[in-house]
């Protein structure tokens, strides 16, 4: 029943003709989280007839598919794929082959490139040194500076473009940038040492331009990727919710169109296990819907004719038919979708430590390097050459090679410690702004709990009423069902058991295990303020059984909430869910600060808020319904159980079922925070040192060279420190 | 200082060797996936779970035509 949710009538809009009989057809595929799915996937497709090539990039989640088209039937190679459980949405791969992932190759090249010539250029460079002190012969010198600029000026030429773009873009704009001393400092390096060798001088600088250079990429590569990642899995996300939607026309007959061709006012049929593809109103039918992704909520809404449901919910139980209300760009998911979007807006504004300090750096080093060609060619009688040469020593000194390293090497470090522990940092500025956090926002279902239900043991059930309906419950998939299974020791599945949508199950022999309606149990009389899901098991001649589930705490929970107290970090509690189940785990927790039945928007209004009163809020969310918030937070935290956008929304996500990573992360971001302040204090020291033996005069290519590589290695040394680990 | 003249030479080219390997590798999409391709050598042919393994649910067997 499923496989008719991808059914496209027209595979060839998709398909990209290759060769002679051979196109490709591209897929996003949904359910792929391990690669094991790659496996399983790649090989049903690849033993079928007309298939050339499967593959699956797990990456960005996507299948490349080509295949013979004489031989080939694209839907029925498609539905081998869904009756393994993934569902696949063909797109055309121009649309997503966005510039991000041009740019980013074109990164890995120039580092290539860079890293090349870095190494060979250095080698005839120590070839030069250690010549210079065996007396070399001036002709093999020469002949050594020739080679090198050879091979720097080329490379130069093209690893430089990403410095030279954009410090154009800021001198055009009449700014500066941290680019614009790099690339100032490599050209003039470049173009003087060139100078050098044509005058046939013993000193060049080629090595020292194109290290700096290779140096830079590499931290400005891992900056990159960081991000495109997070971006093309919102693509994914985009995507994922352009099935092909069945609607009823007039006579009552079914037809499948894509989801473009769906207005408001038609009839949509939704069948088991399908996501609903529109905002609608239910005509017709009874279900349970999983708004999860919605809502954040862990269990199924009960859904009647009259209902709203919300594209992007699971129909879990019954068919429904929809009347829609609002399609595409108009419904609750795509809204979701672009307030992450603007909050993403207002996040880039955030200017890194580094940046600022580029904002100094760059005036003070070109007013430096100035004042030394000026005072030479001034106070002294030497030539401009050497007067420009003596600035240049000043520029690659100074040059920002302790600054580009003393920020990346730290991140790079502090995020190779977080991943040990199952933390994932994905914005580059995340732990940055992770060490400055003063306050932490939780959500609540999946975040401060595990997000689905338990049975509470030692309620007014006997062990054989909880094997009956654990007999029951294995009919069915609803997750209350599943939290009785998983409590009874043993199941013997009962035959014959019927599921009625939206309100329980029914044996053969008139057992029932259902909600308070559907078994008849009265509703009690005031004495009912739980707020927990119950289950109600009536069997004939017993007294109805009741069965109460909670949504259980994070293992360390408590003990995760006492230490941020101990960290002074006030702690605030917002949740979408109802106000008594909020305040609840609010007190169980001592979180004095809480708000109840918050939407997407509401939430993002108190961060706002926070904002506004200077704080700087670390927020810890899951859910579809939190992914705004995420984005809007001066910095967010997400388990890897939330739902896909919310991952991507968020700076970093945990694994495992504690909450003890947000401590971890928090503190290791802070020790980050303050080895970054010392590398920047090395740095900075060293350069009190060399500045005036450059301005002096005194710097040759080897003292630069060996300077340069000092103050990288301390700074580098100094950033290992955070990986050692304090704990057993 | 002769054998500089061959040896240096021989040197860049195989540096250039390494730099033109890596930029095809790059090109031909080997860099694409560094999650998913890590773990290809660990996938056995014969045993991928739930493809030929009884574990699949017998009725989307029948789906397939």
């Amino acid at each position: 029943m499923t496989d008719t949710a991808s059914t496209f009538a027209d595979w060839s809009l998709y398909e990209t003709p290759l060769s002679k009989g051979v196109a490709s057809l591209s897929f996003m595929v949904d359910g792929i989280h391990c690669p094991a799915c790659v496996a399983r996937i790649e090989a049903v497709l690849d033993g079928a007839p007309g298939v050339v090539a499967a593959r699956v990039n797990l990456t960005n989640r996507r299948l490349r598919l080509d295949f013979e088209k004489e031989v080939a039937d694209p839907q029925m190679l498609v539905e081998r794929v869904e009756a393994q459980g993934y569902r696949l949405v063909p797109f055309a791969p121009d649309a997503l082959e966005n510039e991000d992932t041009a740019h980013e190759k074109m990164l890995l090249r120039a580092l290539a490139v860079a890293g090349f010539a870095a190494a060979n250029v250095m080698l005839l460079s120590v070839a030069v040194w250690a010549g210079a002190a065996q007396d070399m012969g001036s002709a093999t010198r020469d002949l050594l500076h020739w080679l090198s600029a050879l091979i720097a000026l080329p490379a130069i030429a093209y690893a430089g473009r990403p410095f030279f773009h954009s410090a154009w873009g800021a001198l055009r704009h009449a700014g500066v940038n941290m680019e614009v001393p790099i690339s100032l400092a490599v050209l003039l390096a470049a173009g003087m040492s060139l100078f050098q060798t044509i005058e046939r001088n013993p000193h060049t600088y080629f090595d020292s331009a194109i290290t700096l250079l290779f140096f830079l990429l590499i931290g400005r590569y891992l900056d990159r990727r960081a991000r495109g990642r997070a971006r093309s899995a919102v693509s994914h996300l985009m995507v994922m919710q352009a099935t092909a939607v069945t609607v009823l026309d007039d006579q009552g007959k079914s037809r499948t169109i894509a989801p473009q061709q769906v207005s408001a006012g038609m009839t949509v049929l939704v069948a088991v296990g399908e996501r609903v593809p529109v905002d609608g109103v239910i005509s017709q039918g009874v279900s349970d819907l999983d708004t999860a992704l919605i809502t954040g909520e862990s269990l199924p809404q009960p859904s009647n004719v009259g209902d709203k449901v919300f594209a992007g919910t699971v129909n879990l139980t019954g068919p429904l038919r929809l009347e829609v209300t609002a399609v595409g760009e108009e419904t609750l998911l795509a809204e979701i979708v672009r307030l992450v979007e603007a909050a993403e807006q207002g996040r880039a504004r955030y200017v890194v430590l580094a940046d600022k300090v580029a904002r100094l750096y760059a005036p003070a080093v070109h007013g430096l390097a100035a004042l030394t060609f000026v005072g030479w060619l001034v106070f002294s009688q030497i030539g401009w050459e050497i007067a420009l040469l003596n600035a240049i020593a000043v520029l690659i000194i100074t040059c920002p090679c302790a600054l580009g390293l003393a920020v990346p090497v730290v991140q790079v470090i502090a995020s190779g410690r977080l991943m040990r522990d199952g933390i994932l940092l994905k914005s580059a500025t995340a732990l940055e702004r992770f060490a400055r956090v003063d306050m932490v926002v939780f959500d609540k279902t999946g975040t401060l709990t595990l997000g689905r239900p338990e049975l509470v043991d030692g309620g007014d059930y006997s062990p054989s009423d909880l094997a009956c309906a654990a007999a029951m419950a294995v009919s069915s998939r609803h997750p209350l069902s599943r939290a009785i299974i998983a409590a009874a020791p043993s199941v013997v599945a009962l035959e014959g058991v019927r599921e009625v949508p939206g309100a329980g199950l029914e044996a053969p022999d008139g057992t029932r295990l259902g909600n308070r309606h559907f078994v008849g149990v009265a509703e009690a009389d005031g004495e009912d303020s739980s707020f927990n899901p119950e289950l109600w098991l009536v069997r004939s001649g017993a007294d109805p059984v009741c069965f109460t589930f909670h949504d259980s705490l994070r293992e360390d929970g408590e003990e995760i909430l006492k230490k941020l107290k101990s960290m002074e970090l006030p702690v605030s509690l917002l949740s979408g869910d109802r106000p008594p189940v909020a305040a609840a785990l609010a007190g169980r927790l001592g979180i004095e600060d809480w708000q109840a039945g918050c939407s997407p928007a509401d939430k993002v209004a108190r961060l706002s808020q926070l904002e506004e009163e200077g704080r700087h809020v670390l927020m810890v969310g899951d859910g579809l319904n939190d992914a705004p918030a995420l984005t809007a937070a001066f910095v967010s935290l997400s388990p890897s159980s939330a739902a896909d956008i919310s991952q991507n929304a968020a700076d970093a996500v945990f694994q495992g079922a504690r909450l003890a990573p947000v401590t971890e992360t928090l503190a290791i971001a802070r020790k980050a925070d303050r080895l970054v302040k010392q590398n920047f204090g090395l740095a900075f020291a060293y350069n009190i040192v060399t500045i005036p033996l450059a301005m002096a005069g005194l710097v040759t290519p080897l003292i630069a060279a060996a300077a340069m590589s000092a103050s990288s290695l301390v700074v580098i040394g100094n950033a290992l420190r955070l990986g050692k680990r304090r704990r057993a | 200082m002769d054998a500089l003249l061959f040896l240096i030479p021989i040197a860049l080219f195989m540096g250039l060797c390494g730099l033109v390997a890596f930029l095809w590798a790059l090109k031909s999409g080997q860099y694409d996936d560094l999650e998913g391709e890590a773990s290809r050598i660990l996938f056995d042919e014969d045993d991928i779970p739930g493809v030929r393994q009884e574990d699949q649910p017998a009725d989307s067997q029948d789906n397939i035509p």
